[in-house]
């Protein structure tokens, strides 16, 4: 189970937000929000006590606990083994450990290749 | 090691079954599927299908269709059907699963969005109450000439066959890897921690032909593959 780096923005798991979150930076979430968040070009983690209820937005974003909303990930998603995912998701490239739950779309987009 | 005469059946049987494949670290099924081979001429030959997954999640299936430009939804309808929510008392005080609930919950999309639909084994393991409610909602959300795939065991089966999911590892080869539901501990109103433990989903019934015809009698066609493993394929089309 990944931990965050240090230096990286952390949203600590007795954090609840409510409305819209959105950075230029990368971010830890093992809290809970609800409402949309918006990182684009840079990465959502969502720790494995987080609990989203929310629209994301991000470059790449990673799942290890409660997601319940669309995914759109200009890069990359990929959910963990303790995910669990209720949400389309839209992306480029994905990966899915054996155990993550997933209710709802996978569609990828590919940038054709010159 | 198998015999000349079982290798020389395998032949003679030709379609589907399961056999063991050793070389896994947990046992792992493998079995041929002829709908499967029917179902994968159609996604090797069109772009852009729509595909719903009514198996547990499967990063093997995702990543199978959308490697080939496809869009897959995945619905684990079995599990959601174990939502406490979902039980309710009928007029007799008997518990029964509430299955407007569940189908307000569960396979919600717009009418005719699907080409192809992966039931798998879930009419065997699905409550009572909640199966025709599921095909009639199935054949709504399926275009017309779109197909389904489901999985019956037949009257040889016994009430004990584990439930299994299905991975699509070739195309007309499954990997069956058999259902372990988790272990979830929870703390009750008590303080004292309840442990709920729990191997898997069990047979509910044995469908025979004609159940099945009738319980997809809406649908345009039917096709039946009887595989060796007391497995019989059918083969719906809207």
């Amino acid at each position: 189970m990944s931990t965050p780096a240090s230096g990286l923005a952390q949203i600590g798991k007795s954090v609840f937000i409510k409305g819209e979150l959105s950075g230029s930076e990368d971010l830890y979430l093992d809290g809970q929000v609800e409402g949309s968040i918006a990182l684009k070009g840079n990465s959502l983690t969502v720790g494995p006590n987080g609990q989203v209820k929310a629209s994301v937005e991000a470059k790449g974003v990673v799942v290890q606990g409660k997601l319940e909303g669309n995914v759109q990930a200009s890069d990359r998603v990929e959910l963990r083994k303790s995910a669990i995912v209720t949400g389309d998701i839209t992306t480029q490239r994905i990966s899915i450990e054996e155990g993550a739950y997933l209710k709802g779309k996978v569609d990828i987009h590919r940038t054709d290749a010159k | 090691m198998s015999s000349v005469s079982q290798n020389f059946m395998k032949l003679f049987r030709g379609s589907s079954g399961a056999e063991i494949i050793p070389a896994q670290s947990s046992q792992k099924l493998t079995r041929r599927s002829s709908g499967l081979g029917e179902l994968s001429r159609i996604w090797e030959s069109a772009e852009g299908l729509c595909i719903l997954d009514l198996g547990s999640t499967s990063p093997t299936n995702i990543r199978h269709f959308t490697e080939n430009g496809h869009r897959i939804y995945s619905e684990d309808l079995l599990t959601a059907s174990t939502d406490p929510e979902l039980l309710s008392k009928d007029e007799q005080g008997s518990v029964i699963l509430d299955s407007r609930k569940f189908l307000a919950d569960n396979l919600v999309y717009p009418a005719a969005r699907f080409d192809v639909v992966l039931c798998w084994n879930l009419p065997d393991y699905l409550d009572e109450s909640l199966v025709k409610p599921v095909v009639g909602r199935l054949w709504s959300v399926l275009k017309p000439g779109g197909m389904l795939l489901a999985f019956f065991h037949t009257r040889d089966a016994g009430p004990d066959s584990p439930c299994h999911r299905f991975h699509i590892v070739g195309t007309d080869t499954l990997e069956m890897q058999k259902i372990v539901l988790r272990r979830e501990a929870r703390r009750g109103p008590t303080g004292a921690i309840h442990t709920a433990i729990s191997d898997g989903f069990q047979l509910q019934r044995v469908f025979n032909n004609r159940h099945i015809e009738n319980l997809f009698r809406d649908f345009a066609s039917i096709k039946f593959f009887l595989a060796r493993d007391n497995i019989r394929e059918v083969l719906v089309v809207r």
